[in-house]
């Protein structure tokens, strides 16, 4: 049986040749994000920036500029109404209205109780309502914990290797998520708990990546202790480059399930993770790995301080125990 | 790594054998679960809110309530006290102004007895200092003022209270699954499953539902009242629906605490829906001996500091029953005698976070996420299969197993499934092909580079299983700074993931390196074709 290769066996890519290119193609990347995230800024959900927001089924097709001017008059600020999917499901969001916590959910009663009045048969879906003082918790929740993530992630491949390796990680972290974050800018995709579930996700996953070829680099340096730190490089990143393909096309696939068949619930979680598996494919071969250059890895780095003399041949090992 | 003892084979089969019969119960519908034998397990997994459709509300305690409440409790206990003193301590200029409570004792030979009496009315919180400090300035004024601590644990006090009544209100009967817990100092979380409509639910929540029974001042001047202005002793109340104000006496003749049941009745004159009450013993000897010796004159019926009626006393009630009547609905007096029957909320509760998912919008969500995850998965085993041929394959059983053990560990520990944590099984679907494709890799390449069949394999496992090791350890990290940091659908998120590393390194590592492991000595390959 002929087995289905994505990476021809042996690879010998010179992939550091094309490191200047890559530098630039992730410098225009994150420049434009920024510009996005700038300019534009995220389009905050409910989550986020407070406020309400439904989700009604109504009998039958309603004419939006009536529900708009029914909805502004109750006097609870300009409301934002959209189809989903057909034009019997509308999504009304409404901005966060002045006055206590406790305001914003009785202005959602009221929107829901005006709905239910005018239209008869209108079946409400779902319903958020969030108090300006929750949204500011949950934000700062979510910016501590993509914090932590990294940091914590960082610490610990500092731990596992060297220090070189744990910036490295972190540099390249930082790198998907601007990118990421540039595309919820871009797209106006809303920005709440889910697109923090991905980032997150996407923070687990590009480093998945980069610490099993953290890995060979440190098994290859061990191994070839003549040999330059770049073609090193070079030659861990072929080494594991089909492993790289293997897995993120097969995450792909699952995740393009979600994105075309889930539910348009999740599709803010679904469609970051799918530009996130992307972003941090390139990353790892290209970000995490090469940054080692300039921060001085070299093949002593995994010589322990102590012990061997200064120079010594290193026997070739197989049995890392850890 | 070939070192597979029998009863290593035995006891690794019997691990995921139980895994799968936890699982079974969640792939069928409750109604076929019900009618199987006991043995079989029959814990499902639970559906988030987000799936199963409910309510989701945080309530935020007013905290100044609870303050305000305890300094005007503490200013009428000063004012009877020190006027029963014998020989009786005159007072002046009792305020509560500023979160504190100070008076002028009159005679400043009475000041000893007048501070000896308020000391006696303050109580040392733990081990630590007194709910209230008693400070003497200008040789006759004192001041009461609450310490820090003595706040803390009346909040306390208040908010493990409240969830009781919030539980009360919202399950009176006991028979749904609700959930009532708090959440921080000052917040109660109520999750609701199957709800459709959540305004009742927040009606029920949104009433303090203090009930008092007082006499109406007779001598109040009715221009004084009008302006809101109460002699000693007494206080000005609004009348419900726009009625006025009217003048009571501040002691209340009994109050809700005193009630033991409350029912929606009908009123016998009218017919029209009332709410009929019944206090304990004591309640109703109260209510007895006042309305015996004040027969013609009015009482007022007080909720929430809204006086709802102001009969007059026709002959003494002596049963300990009472009826409220008012313009009410079936409904609403319905709502009115859980409310009463729950207790009084000690502190006023607003809803500042509200998620409901409508029933119909929650089973849309299992069909289409159900589907996603089928088509994901599949198109994984396809591509596993496509790309490492018979090493494929038990890549793939061990990822079958790897979805059935997830759902047997959710369904152990009772974890609920969101709709975030569907696309977490997809993800973790890709965790688990990442392992098994690894260790394919390697085995890949230690064959090119000559090593013979088991030699290569046994490198190969051995070589990728550190890789493994850190890369699921990452992902670990992050999904527990999720589940810390995450609410609701979030954290549901993150059960998954977490649950899907331990089970995919279970899987991936153990499970398929046994199966390779009894194939290979099964078969003595020469070749491999990977």
């Amino acid at each position: 049986m002929r087995l289905l290769k994505l990476v021809p066996d042996n690879t010998n890519i010179d992939f550091l040749r094309w490191r200047g290119f890559a530098i630039a193609v992730s410098t225009l990347l994150i420049a434009l994000s920024v510009f996005f995230l700038v300019t534009r800024g995220l389009n905050f959900g409910v989550d986020f920036a407070g406020g309400q927001q439904h989700r009604v089924l109504f009998a039958q097709a309603v004419d939006l500029d009536e529900l708009r001017g029914r909805l502004g008059g109750l006097g609870l600020g300009e409301p934002n109404v959209k189809t989903l999917g057909s034009d019997r499901e509308i999504a009304i969001r409404m901005p966060l209205p002045e006055g206590s916590e406790a305001a914003v959910n009785a202005a959602a009663s009221r929107v829901r109780a005006t709905i239910v009045q005018a239209y008869p048969g209108a079946r409400p879906q779902a319903v958020e309502s969030v108090s300006g003082k929750v949204s500011g918790e949950l934000a700062r929740d979510g910016a501590i914990s993509l914090l932590l993530a990294m940091l914590g992630i960082a610490l610990y491949i500092w731990f596992r290797f060297e220090w070189q390796f744990g910036v490295g990680a972190l540099v390249s972290l930082i790198h998907d998520l601007t990118i990421v974050l540039g595309f919820y800018s871009l797209t106006q995709i809303d920005f709440s708990l889910s697109a923090i579930a991905a980032l997150l996700t996407l923070i687990g996953y590009s480093l998945n990546d980069t610490v099993v070829v953290y890995d060979r680099i440190r098994e290859n340096l061990k191994k070839y202790r003549k040999m330059a730190i770049e073609p090193l490089l070079n030659l861990s990143v072929n080494e594991t480059l089909s492993r790289t393909i293997a897995t993120n096309t097969a995450v792909l696939l699952a995740v393009l399930g979600l994105v075309f068949f889930g539910p348009d619930v999740i599709f803010s979680l679904t469609i970051g993770i799918l530009v996130g598996v992307v972003i941090g494919t390139y990353s790892s071969v290209y970000v995490a790995r090469f940054m080692l250059v300039p921060l001085g890895v070299g093949p002593d780095s995994f010589v322990p301080k102590t012990g061997l003399p200064a120079g010594a041949e290193r026997v070739e090992s197989h049995n890392e125990s850890f | 790594m070939f070192d597979f003892p029998r009863w290593k084979v035995w006891g690794i089969s019997l691990l995921c054998l139980v895994g799968i019969l936890f699982a079974v119960p969640s792939m069928f519908p409750e109604r076929v679960v019900a009618r199987w034998p006991s043995w079989v397990p029959s814990a499902r997994i639970n559906l988030g809110l987000d799936l199963a459709g409910g309510s989701y509300l945080l309530l935020q305690a007013d905290t100044s309530d609870v303050a305000r409440q305890r300094l005007q409790q503490m200013e009428e206990t000063i004012e009877t006290g020190l006027r029963r003193m014998k020989p009786r301590i005159a007072i002046d200029n009792l305020s509560s102004a500023a979160g504190r409570l100070s008076f002028v004792v009159r005679d400043p030979a009475q000041l000893d007895a007048a501070v000896e009496f308020a000391r006696s009315q303050t109580k040392p919180v733990g081990l630590g200092p007194r709910d209230w400090n008693v400070n003497v300035f200008d040789q006759n004024r004192v001041e009461m003022v609450p310490t820090a601590a003595g706040l803390g644990e009346a909040l306390e006090n208040a908010m493990s209270t409240a969830r009781e009544v919030v539980y009360n209100r919202v399950d009176p009967d006991g028979t749904r699954e609700v959930t009532v817990i708090r959440q921080g100092r000052d917040r109660i979380l109520v999750e609701v499953p199957g709800l459709q409509d959540p305004e009742a639910l927040k009606t029920l929540l949104g009433k303090t539902a203090r009930l008092e029974f007082k006499l109406v001042d007779l001598d109040a001047e009715p221009g004084d009242t009008a302006a809101g202005r109460a002699r000693p002793g007494m206080q000005v109340l609004p009348m419900a629906e726009g009625g006025g104000r009217i003048a009571v006496q501040r002691r209340a003749i009994v109050t809700g605490d005193r009630l033991i049941d409350a029912q929606q009745t009908f009123d016998p004159t009218d017919n029209s829906p009332a709410v009929s009450i019944t206090f304990d013993s004591n309640g109703g000897r109260a209510f007895g001996k006042v309305t015996q010796a004040n027969v013609g004159k009015p009482f007022a019926i007080i909720l929430d500091d809204v006086v709802l009626s102001a009969p007059s006393i026709r002959e003494p009630i002596l049963g300990g029953q009472a009826q409220i009547s008012g313009s009410y609905t079936v409904q609403t007096a319905n709502d009115l005698a859980v409310q009463l029957r729950s207790g009084k909320l000690p502190v006023e509760l607003s809803v500042i976070e509200e998620r409901t998912v409508g029933p119909d919008l929650g089973k849309d969500s299992i069909r289409k996420g159900v589907i996603a995850c089928i088509a994901g998965g599949l198109l994984v085993l396809v591509f596993m299969f496509a790309t490492y041929g018979f090493f494929g394959l038990f890549a793939n059983v061990a990822l079958i197993l790897n979805v059935l053990l997830i759902l047997g560990w959710m369904a152990l520990f009772n974890a609920s499934l969101t709709l975030p944590g569907l696309a977490g099984f997809v993800l973790t679907i890709g965790a688990a092909v990442d392992a098994n494709v690894i260790i394919n890799e390697r085995i890949r390449e230690e064959l090119r580079r000559g090593r013979k069949v088991i030699d290569a394999v046994d490198t190969g496992w051995k070589e990728a299983s550190t890789a493994i090791l850190d890369a699921n350890i990452t992902n670990a990290i992050a999904g527990g700074l999720m589940f810390y940091f995450g609410t609701g659908p979030i954290r549901g998120f993150a059960v998954v993931l977490v649950i899907g590393i331990l089970t995919s390194a279970f899987t991936a590592i153990t499970v398929a390196r046994m199966l390779v492991a009894l194939w290979l000595r099964r078969t003595r390959p020469k070749s491999l074709t990977l």
